[in-house]
């Protein structure tokens, strides 16, 4: 079922969680609410679940599949919400828990004490739980009181799914497995699925679509792979994995009008090329390496241009690292292969000529 | 393969052990002989050594007229009278102190504090005050007692009154020097309990645990009845056993408001004090054993019942 919320407004006392946001999400996607702590996107989740509601008057609406549903109760929504913490009921079994939603059913709609069993059997299958059913939840690890609240949020067959920084909790390598495991889950039961995390890596892994949010407000919306390649905003470059920020004394003369004023010059690190001979091209960086990381595929040393302070890094494989040779107070030449410019925030985009002169593109 | 013989063999100095009197402590958490030595000297000096005094003295009687002064008429109706009425008002606690707890809690309102602050009067107020006030209001002419009671011959009541008296006269109850009485000052002094139970754990209650059951479609009733509850029933269970204690060793409010008829409103504290009055300590120490015993039977049930309670989910771990 499509989901589309607009005009979403909702202050806490003085406090602006959301700033007029809009989003739409096609039937049977899995889509990402990006942003840092207190940019708002649990609370765009809160409200689609009807667990808040958007402010009076505001002019927010929400629709399911068309209907608005504004202001219909949560428990009316058909929608399955999981929790960052479960919200399991201690007090009940496994298949208490599961069972709870299609318990509560109005008699006439409740199923029989057959069928619930029934469906809670085959859910703990799905989720790979099988034969915990009379566990408690406090009997169980962090990832399977995940899948128990996975379980019972989908019981009573949602139209859609809405999950709170679902792999928040966990360790490392549970929330990896658990990430994948979502993925395929999602695919085969094939639901309308929003999750809300603050880590760029699960949402870029999992999502078919991000929605990256701050300050109350979205900041972009797009593809995984768009919103990397594309960033909007000093914000979304800088929110998405690492990236080397320069003020001054970058590029060529193409692009010196724009640095002027408050311009900004990003590169990622892996676009950062280090190279041993005199500078192959007049705008190659001179620049001192302060130290080299090296663990795994990748190696990370960190620069610094000659005369200026600021440091910033490169990334580059761990055979270009050997092939180079390079040692901790070596001066090199540094080469960018791919730049993003901002001028006051207002995004120009720029790229890198073969003779290392930086091109407005736009 | 072969062992070096000796750590002269290896050819490396061992590490000397470390030499200290007496016993090494392994405990990475310091203090427990201290504060378990204190503890048990503490409760000895003022627990143990008093309540052993009473079994001592009241062992002085001889069985025959041990059984004899614990089973007189007058004593076995009172133990009737305060564990009846300590439950009936710990149990009315309850449930009025959880919805004081739960307003308290959960809502922000006017006067909030205020109404904090009142909940511990009892807790304050000496229990004689508490008495006399309360049988100045529940007695035949006091401010609520008079909606109870038909006024005596010649003696005129408001309209106000009289027009609620209607309703409420006919019925006959006594709301002074009587089981009721015993029952309303029993109540007032016992409500702190459950409310300062409760509140704590009211407020660290997780509200997503109530969103989920709406959100999987409850009604709020049945999340209030199915999700809350269950998981409050060990603080109610505390809340009660502390105010039914409270209550069955409560003497000053109550013999301002009972009427101490015996066979009637007396209740077993008093039944020990009278026999003081009359320096039979004997009697009234074999009195105060049958109270002591079976307080704290009754606590120990509540406390198997409350454990039994957090053990389904909740203690698991």
């Amino acid at each position: 079922m499509s989901i589309r919320a607009f005009n979403l407004h909702k202050t806490f006392g003085n406090y602006k969680a959301l700033d007029d946001v809009s989003i739409e999400v096609p039937e049977g996607r899995l889509v990402s609410l990006l942003g840092p702590s207190g940019s708002g996107k649990t609370t765009v989740l809160r409200i689609l679940a009807g667990l808040e509601f958007p402010d009076r008057n505001s002019g927010g609406v929400v629709e399911f599949h068309g209907d608005d549903v504004t202001n219909v109760p949560a428990g009316k929504r058909g929608v399955g919400f999981v929790f960052q913490h479960y919200a399991l009921f201690k007090h009940m079994t496994v298949a208490k828990n599961i069972s709870f939603g299609l318990r509560a059913k109005p008699r006439r709609e409740r199923p029989s004490k057959e069928a619930i069993d029934a469906r809670v059997k085959e859910l703990l299958e799905l989720v790979q739980l099988d034969g915990l059913g009379n566990r408690y939840p406090s009997e169980l690890s962090g990832g399977q009181r995940q899948r128990v609240a996975l379980a019972r949020a989908i019981a009573s067959q949602p139209r859609v799914l809405l999950l709170d920084e679902p792999f928040g909790a966990l360790d490392a390598k549970v929330r990896k497995d658990l990430r994948r495991w979502l993925r395929l889950f999602q695919e085969e039961i094939k639901i309308t699925t929003i999750f809300v995390t603050h880590d760029q890596e699960e949402a870029l892994e999992l999502a078919d679509e991000v929605v990256i949010m701050n300050n109350a407000r979205i900041a972009q919306v797009g593809p995984p792979q768009e919103v990397y390649d594309h960033p909007a905003s000093p914000f979304v470059i800088e929110f998405l994995g690492n990236v080397n920020r320069f003020t001054s004394g970058v590029g060529g003369p193409s692009k010196a009008k724009a640095t002027e004023g408050k311009g900004v010059l990003y590169v990622r690190p892996h676009d950062v090329d280090i190279q041993l001979d005199e500078s192959p091209h007049e705008y190659a960086l001179r620049s001192k390496i302060q130290h080299i990381f090296s663990a795994g595929n990748y190696a990370r040393v960190t620069l610094k241009r000659l005369g200026y302070e600021e440091p910033f890094e490169a990334e580059i494989s761990r055979a270009r690292l050997r092939e180079l040779d390079l040692k901790v107070g070596a001066t090199v030449s540094v080469v960018f292969r791919h730049v993003r410019l901002f001028a006051d925030d207002r995004f120009l985009e720029s790229d890198v000529r073969e003779d290392g002169r930086l091109v407005e593109v736009t | 393969m072969s062992f070096p013989a000796s750590p002269e063999d290896t050819g490396r100095t061992p590490i000397p052990p470390v030499r200290r009197k007496g016993r090494v402590n392994r405990r990475v958490i310091p203090g427990f002989g201290l504060t378990m030595g204190f503890t048990l000297t503490y409760l000895t000096l003022l627990v143990l050594i008093p309540l052993a005094a009473v079994f001592l003295r009241s062992a002085g009687l001889g069985w025959e007229d041990f059984w004899k002064a614990v089973t007189a008429r007058q004593a076995v109706h009172s133990y009737k009278v305060t564990f009846g009425v300590s439950a009936l008002a710990a149990l009315t606690n309850a449930i009025f102190g959880f919805i004081v707890a739960w307003a308290l809690t959960r809502y922000r309102f006017y006067g909030r504090r205020l109404i904090d602050a009142l909940v511990d009067l009892p807790f304050a107020l000496p229990t004689a005050v508490a008495g006399i006030a309360l049988t100045a209001l529940y007695a035949q002419n006091g401010w609520i007692g008079q909606f109870f009671h038909q006024p005596a011959e010649g003696v005129e009541r408001s309209a106000f009154v009289t027009w609620v008296g209607q309703f409420l006269w006919p019925l006959g109850i006594k709301t002074a020097f009587s089981l009721t009485g015993i029952y309303i000052a029993l109540t007032f002094i016992g409500l702190p309990f459950v409310v300062r139970t409760l509140q704590p754990v009211l407020e660290d209650f997780d509200h997503e645990v109530e969103e989920a059951g709406a959100s999987l479609g409850a009604g709020r009733l049945r999340v209030f009845l199915t999700v809350i509850i269950p998981s409050l029933i060990p603080s109610i269970l505390t809340g009660f056993s502390l105010a039914f204690a409270r209550a069955i060793g409560e003497y000053g409010s109550v013999i301002f408001i009972s009427g101490n008829r015996p066979l009637d409103t007396e209740i077993t504290p008093l039944v020990i004090v009278k026999a003081l009055e009359d320096h039979n300590y004997p009697r009234a120490t074999a009195v105060a054993v049958v109270m002591l015993l079976a307080s704290f039977l009754l606590l120990l049930i509540v406390n198997v019942l409350q454990r039994w309670a957090e053990s389904i989910g909740q203690a698991r771990n």
